[in-house]
């Protein structure tokens, strides 16, 4: 192969040879490196990669006559090795020719071993790249001599940095091509620079490369006597591990598990997110803020006298104290904040854009809580980093947010700590990850709204009416019967001396909600403010009837996650859409059929079933009486 | 500064970690224990991270009865040291058929393994399977995540995969949906050697080399573990001394000539050595290139 370096690099086959266990002591104490390498379609990172497994004799004779085989048939290097094959895994990318997803390579040098994060560069795929340096501790941003720093370069090196990623090497590739000419690379450097700078990028290392002949990977080339150094590999070997940096910060360990086998034993099992601790430190415990001094750290080869971060320990504490999942043990002295309100940067990750308003879950650390996103304060375009307005995020979009979430969550700013500042949004009916967060600071409001504490609370008032609050929540189709039978159950509670209040769907659009529309950011806020309204009447002691289409499941289970327990009570009124639209008793059915009417349920707009209500009508089978006290039966029997 | 942590202690908390979080959204995990030296990491792995409980899910093998005789015995022997439940499945389609790898090649690795693992999963409602593979063992395993979606019907859909950032694994799922998880996708096979010497992990015996009664066909070293291997004409056993890089069902599993009797020297000629590790196993080649990537979109692990 060509290697335009003499030097021996890999010293390591005659030690394995002559002296395995002083080789193993050796390979044994190894850190652990990982990086990400990025660039545009044909900037050669696979090549690269391919280049860096060979170099360190990561494949093997099988896998090397299979390449050469498949570098003739299908190779874009003529008669030489075609690098780029070992590493384009999935069949339907070896056809296309591109990369479409996040590979994983390993190999290893004299002084550490590397996890690669392959990443792509196709346009398209920001999530799999945002995916790719959300673990890596550098990032190798690829540039083809011969084209200079582009649009793409632009964009990854703002995702590298947007992700926290604190060492970037700038590799100007295919240097061969371009005659190992200085002034090619020194103006490729120059360009990058002062769009580096822009972006906060304050420093960087160049390296001249060619991937495909192996200049200045794992030595200095003597075709660029220009260049001092480092090579590449020496650069990766030496820089700093973002895990190692995390050991100098508080400490906080995010508990994952609760550690039970016996009465005897309560242990508290979870990863260091920073920080290092030992037995007889003294801990808070988040949210509740109680405190206890750490007993013993518990391993299966014995106690510890001392955690670091990154390390998977059980820890005792010494006093019995309420702790579990999704809690944080921290240093008492120094713990991070809880809020419930924040500003974020979202990359959004899935086909379907962002609703706002919409509850999906929000999962940070080993917490799990339910959280809405605003509409973006503003849109990032990547490539020019300019400010844009938008209503929502779709697929690959980054935004800045305020997100609020159901309870206060225990987090750090995504800059101090990545464990309790970065986080995912999970789209609550499909499951699917649709976003990547990370969180800057809490909003003020939430740091100093506080709740204030009133003398006489929701059950004093209740039991004042002797009766126990509820919220019953039909939903339904249009015309499927809600505001006739809600009507009745009211008429009748009253009758039984019962106070109640009917909140009906069109009645609240012509005041709280008259300003809303009918889109789905439009739809879910008008439940939101009507779920909001129906939990202070409840908190009032009123039994709260409410009559609206309210089509979604996540914003009827937004609505129930309100309220206490047992208190709301979902009526579906059930009336095929066949039969709702023969009553079509406000003709609007018809009005819709005729397009006259958009975004109607039913009709051109989803209606989502209640999958387990505590009550369901079937209208084709009951009389709006019987209905009727069938409800009342169930609510107060 | 230094690091404080090794590669392997860095690995070996990730893996730690993997494991926890599948309890918090699990509701029936199992962990399948095929007996070879990755899942002997991957037991070992589960048994700190939840020390000093025993882990909290079963072990299942997913039994072709084919497998070496040594690896039954260490199978029985490492689930009554770790205090699990071992269920062993096989399937009794296979089972009543007579299907073997002698006489119906492919067929064979799918309905003992991919029907049988469905068929296990199926029957006992498990919704998470932990399992040992690496992502350096093939192309197609590098690009899986570590939290890998099966719909209903097992099936893989390399675009339908969740992104996985940071150490934030997202483990919801449907009903009917279940979640293989790989906690060592990290770790390659010298990583794996390397924790077996430090840990000092029971591994089977025919991971060493001694003499053992072998075949030459079709290019391979065939160990005769049974009475059940059909010698073909002129065929004659010849004692040789062998070991295994990897170990499955022993008609299927090719060895290795070699004198390595220690961990060291098993490392050492595994260094030293030219040939990729799957390189001794047929199932690989079935269907070309892309032969595992098929697999797996069928269901296979």
């Amino acid at each position: 192969m060509p290697n335009s370096s003499d030097t021996p690099v890999y010293v390591t086959d005659a030690l394995i040879a002559e002296d395995i266990d002083a080789y193993l002591a050796g390979h044994e104490k190894k850190s652990l490196l990982r990086f990400i390498t990025c660039g545009s379609v044909d900037d050669g990172k696979s090549t690269l990669i391919g280049r860096l497994l060979y170099d360190s004799k990561m494949i093997f004779e099988d896998q090397l006559a299979a390449l050469e085989a498949d570098s003739k048939r299908v190779g874009t290097q003529g008669q030489e090795i075609d690098f780029a094959l070992l590493v384009d895994g999935l069949a339907a990318e070896r056809e296309q020719g591109i990369t479409i997803d996040v590979a994983y390579r390993f190999f290893t040098t004299e002084k550490r071993k590397f996890i690669v994060a392959d990443t792509p560069g196709h346009e398209q795929y920001t999530r799999n790249m945002v995916t790719g340096a959300s673990t890596a501790d550098l990032a190798v941003i690829l540039i083809d001599a011969r084209k200079g720093v582009l649009t793409q370069t632009r964009r990854h090196s703002f995702l590298a940095h947007l992700i926290g990623i604190k060492h970037i090497v700038l590799a100007v590739n295919k240097m061969d091509l371009v005659g190992y000419d200085k002034t090619v690379f020194d103006r490729i450097t120059l360009a990058y620079r002062a769009f580096a700078s822009e972006i906060g990028i304050t420093n960087f290392t160049a390296i001249p490369i060619s991937g495909f002949k192996g200049d200045n990977i794992t030595a200095l080339s003597e075709n660029t006597p220009w260049f001092k150094g480092p090579a590449l590999i020496e650069h990766l070997e030496n820089v700093e591990i973002a895990a190692a940096a995390d050991e100098a910060k508080p400490f906080r360990l995010p508990v994952q598990w609760v550690n039970r086998p016996n009465l005897d034993f309560r242990g508290f099992s979870g990863q260091l997110a920073s920080g290092t601790v030992k037995p007889g430190d003294a801990v808070r415990i988040l949210p509740s803020g109680k405190t206890t001094t750490v007993e013993r750290i518990v391993t299966l080869d014995g106690d510890l006298d001392e955690a670091v971060a990154g390390q998977s320990v059980t820890l005792t504490l010494a006093d019995e104290v309420d702790c579990s999942r999704g809690d944080v043990i921290a240093a008492a002295d120094n713990p991070p904040e809880a809020a419930d309100q924040f500003e974020a940067t979202l990359v959004w990750m899935a086909d379907e854009a962002m609703i706002a308003g919409r509850a999906y879950w929000l999962k940070l650390a080993t917490q799990s809580v339910s959280a809405t996103v605003q509409a973006p304060k503003y849109e990032i375009n990547v490539n020019t980093l300019d400010h844009l307005a938008a209503k929502t995020l779709e697929l690959n979009a980054i935004g800045v947010v305020e997100i609020s979430t159901d309870k206060p969550i225990t987090f750090e700013a995504y800059g101090d700590n990545r464990s309790l500042g970065g986080f995912i949004l999970i789209d609550k009916l499909t499951n699917a990850t649709v976003a990547a967060g990370m969180l800057h600071f809490s909003l003020r409001r939430a740091q100093n709204v506080h709740w204030q504490a009133t003398d006489i609370d929701r059950d004093m008032r209740a039991s004042l009416k002797n009766q126990r609050p509820a919220l019953l929540w039909f939903t339904g189709l249009s015309g499927s019967g809600k505001s006739t039978i809600a009507n009745l159950v009211e008429k009748k509670l009253h009758r039984m001396n019962r106070h109640s209040f009917l909140l009906d769907g069109d009645n609240v659009r012509h005041g709280l909600n008259r300003d809303l529309g009918f889109t789905e950011a439009d739809r879910i806020e008008n439940i939101r403010r009507v779920g909001e309204v129906a939990k202070l009447m409840s908190d009032a002691g009123l039994i709260v009837i409410t009559a609206f289409i309210s089509p979604f499941r996540a914003e009827r289970d937004m609505v129930r996650s309100m309220l206490p327990e047992g208190e709301f009570i979902e009526v579906f009124i059930d009336t095929p859409l066949a039969e709702a639209e023969k009553r079509d008793v406000k003709g609007l059915y018809k009005k819709a059929r005729a397009g006259q009417l958009k975004n109607f349920t039913g009709i051109d707009s989803p209606y989502e079933a209640p999958e387990a209500p505590e009550i369901r009508i079937d209208t084709t089978t009951m009389t709006p009486e019987e209905a009727a006290d069938l409800i009342i039966d169930r609510l107060l029997g | 500064m230094t690091d404080t942590l090794t590669h392997l202690d860095r690995l070996e908390a990730e893996s730690i970690h993997i494991m926890r979080e599948v309890m918090a959204d699990a509701a029936n995990p199992v962990m399948l224990y095929s007996v070879g030296k990755d899942s002997a990491v991957m037991l070992h792995l589960a048994r700190k991270a939840f020390y000093p409980s025993p882990p909290p899910f079963p072990l299942l093998h997913v039994d072709t009865t084919w497998k070496f005789r040594a690896m039954y015995d260490l199978r029985d022997r490492m689930a009554a040291e770790s205090g699990m439940e071992l269920i062993v499945y096989q399937n009794p389609e296979a089972k009543a058929r007579g299907i073997n790898p002698f006489d119906h090649g492919p067929l064979h690795t799918d309905m003992w393994k991919t029907e049988g693992l469905k068929q296990a999963l199926d029957l006992h409602g498990f919704d998470v399977a932990f399992g040992g593979a690496r992502r350096d063992e093939e192309k197609s395993r590098a690009k899986e995540r570590i939290f890998s979606f099966r719909t209903a019907s097992h099936g893989w859909d390399p675009k339908k995969q969740r992104p996985e950032l940071w150490n934030l694994y997202n483990a919801r799922k449907a009903k009917g949906e279940s979640i293989r998880v790989f906690p060592i996708s990290n770790w390659t096979e010298l990583d794996i050697w390397q924790y077996i010497a430090r840990e000092n992990i029971p591994i089977v015996p025919l991971y060493f080399a001694a003499p053992r009664p072998t075949v030459e066909r079709d290019g391979l070293l065939l160990m005769v573990d049974d009475d059940r291997f059909p010698l073909k004409e002129g065929e004659v056993p010849t004692l040789r001394s062998v070991r295994f890089r990897t170990l499955g069902c022993y008609p299927l599993t090719g060895a290795v000539e070699s004198e390595a009797t220690t961990l060291s020297e098993v490392i050492q000629e595994m260094l030293l050595t030219t040939t990729s590790e799957r390189q001794g196993r047929i199932i690989d080649k079935d269907g070309g290139d892309a032969s595992m990537e098929k697999k797996k979109q069928e269901g296979y692990f």
